[in-house]
């Protein structure tokens, strides 16, 4: 039977504008084994936030997870305050992460938006490992905004934009894939569904991509979190992101 | 101590229930744990023909509560027949069937094709959604409509119905008394109330229903009030819900005058939390000094009667 667990805080701290590093531990981290997934986090003791946040998984080393938040309203906000040595209650790994064991001597792009950027660090990870080369391409609102730079060129070619010039390439992420070197195989990718829409249909071939929704239960009861479904003649018409997802082949659903 | 509850047609374990929509169709909550634990299952709203719902976002957060605009999502009450209920009926364990509609026909049609589901032990008869543009609410605000839809589907349905209200009215009381004298055999109340949040940096409503119906701890002072009074001119029981996230507040759904309790919001925080309430609920009336079920059930009121007729012998 699942359960909600306590996880101990190692590590809460600001690693770019508005966006926090967070290091847990707990007994479930040996769980955690498939880049994508997401930790339905609750935020706080009392009843004042009644939601979990979906937090996808950044790393796994050890016995440790890492998640990376941007605060975006209250919830968030409150977590910024868990300190070294509190707990965090977490239901997880939950959702469907990246397909990926299958890959190998592969060149695979990885694009990441913000805080979207997180999941595909994990999955570069593996991917390195299984003997596929990555290149990388993230796109962040503006400098102060940029993480996770070092982190991502020790696993291949990096490129980075932003919004506004400050830092990187200024533009869309779409705008460096001329520059990336061909051919690719495959790619993945996680972001703002603008960003999502401009990938997915600038490339033509196969693709994942991880979506973002706010969620109720987080465990596919509730219907919060649903996406429509790309097949007209789809026997259900929807997807659940917490249940289905939250990563999909880009096909299947609706952007 | 005895915790079992007899509603009709209905004898539950014990008073607790998930709310209808905030629990699917139980599958996912049996991955948390046995569902014969509970007192009964309330499934998601049924509807004829399958509905997809609103657009995204569907929720929002408020201060200890949230606002939802799911738009009765649901695969039609066929595939719910033949796809989702089967899977309950390997539980010990009631099951209350919601019913959705756009028009008395589609409500109809839909009690009756539950009605003859084995498995199915009761009707909660919707008249209450407010995220959806037609049907639910509209039969939830004018009590006339409301006796009529309860009186048609009664006729078309052997199992009893309970009517589930909703909070978005001047008298509560009213609604109430007409769906009992249309022959509604409980109540379910309360529903969501109607609320709105914003987006700060865009400017317009967070939800893209614009508005949705706001549940969680922040709206039980007003299901506390509304059982309170309604309880008291009503002679059919009252399944109580609105904020419920732990054992006291279920005592005081039943002081208030409901005889079972409905836990709704609270599962999306924490999936265990009816088993945790099933298992706290003796030793938290028996903390208080009671010892059974019958004694809460509208004590909030009765007590006082009772103080008021000593005081005039």
């Amino acid at each position: 039977m699942l359960k909600p667990q306590n996880m101990q805080v190692l590590q809460n701290q600001k690693i770019a504008q508005d966006t926090f590093e967070l290091k847990l531990t707990g007994p479930q981290v040996q769980d955690m084994t498939e880049p994508g997934q997401f930790l339905h986090v609750m935020i706080g003791e009392g009843w004042e936030h009644v939601l979990r946040r979906p937090l996808s998984i950044t790393d796994v080393e050890h016995h440790v997870v890492t998640v990376i938040y941007k605060i975006v309203g209250k919830g968030t906000r409150a977590l910024t305050e868990k300190k070294q040595g509190d707990s965090i209650d977490v239901l997880g790994p939950r959702g469907n992460g990246f397909p990926y064991q299958t890959n190998e001597d592969q060149h695979i792009l990885l694009v990441g938006g913000g805080v979207g950027v997180p999941p595909l660090f994990y999955l570069a990870k593996k991917l390195v490992a299984q003997g596929n080369k990555v290149t990388t391409v993230l796109g962040f609102q503006t400098s102060s905004a940029v993480f996770y730079e070092k982190e991502f060129q020790g696993l291949g070619d990096l490129f980075i934009t932003t919004d506004d010039g400050s830092y990187g390439h200024k533009g869309l992420v779409t705008d460096v894939f001329e520059r990336i070197e061909k051919p690719v195989d495959l790619y993945y990718t996680c972001g703002p569904k603008p960003m999502i829409k401009a990938v997915t249909n600038h490339l033509t071939i196969p693709g994942f991509m991880s979506l973002e929704e706010r969620m109720g239960c987080g465990i596919g009861a509730c219907f919060a979190c649903v996406c429509e479904a790309a097949d007209t003649k789809d026997e259900k018409g929807y997807r659940k992101v917490c249940q289905d997802g939250p990563v999909f082949p880009v096909e299947e659903v609706m952007l | 101590m005895d915790l079992s509850v007899k509603l009709p047609g209905l004898t539950l374990k014990n008073p607790i229930m998930p709310a209808s929509g905030c629990f699917g169709f139980g599958r996912e909550f049996s991955e948390f744990y046995d569902l014969d634990k509970l007192g009964a299952i309330v499934i998601k709203a049924a509807t004829k023909e399958r509905r997809y719902g609103n657009q995204t976002p569907r929720v929002a957060e408020t201060s200890s509560g949230m606002l939802n605009a799911i738009g009765l999502q649901n695969p039609g009450v066929d595939k719910i027949i033949s796809q989702e209920l089967p899977f309950l009926e390997r539980f010990d364990t009631p099951v209350i069937a919601n019913v959705a509609g756009s028009t008395v026909e589609e409500y109809i049609e839909v009690a009756s094709k539950l009605s003859e589901t084995p498995g199915v032990h009761a009707l909660e008869l919707n008249i209450s959604c407010p995220n959806v543009k037609e049907g639910g609410i509209q039969f939830g605000t004018d009590p006339e409509l409301a006796a009529t839809l309860t009186r048609s589907v009664k006729r078309a349905s052997n199992l009893p119905v309970y009517v589930k209200l909703s909070p978005n009215t001047s008298d509560i009381k009213r609604m109430a008394l007409s769906v009992e004298e249309a022959g509604a055999d409980g109540l379910s109340m309360i529903n969501t109330l109607v609320g709105m949040q914003l987006n700060l940096q865009k400017g317009d409503p967070l939800l893209s229903n614009k508005t949705g119906g706001l549940s969680g701890p922040a709206i039980k002072p007003v299901a506390i009030r509304m059982i309170y009074e309604v309880s008291q001119v009503v002679n059919i029981p009252i399944i109580g819900m609105g904020g419920v996230t732990c054992a006291e507040d279920v005592l005081e759904f039943l002081l208030a005058g409901a005889s079972a309790v409905a836990v709704g919001t609270a599962n999306f925080r924490n999936p265990l939390i009816c088993p945790e309430i099933i298992e706290e609920l003796p030793q938290t009336l028996s903390n208080y000094g009671y010892n059974s079920l019958e004694e809460c059930v509208g004590r909030s009121w009765k007590h006082v009667e009772e103080q008021s007729s000593v005081s005039r012998t």
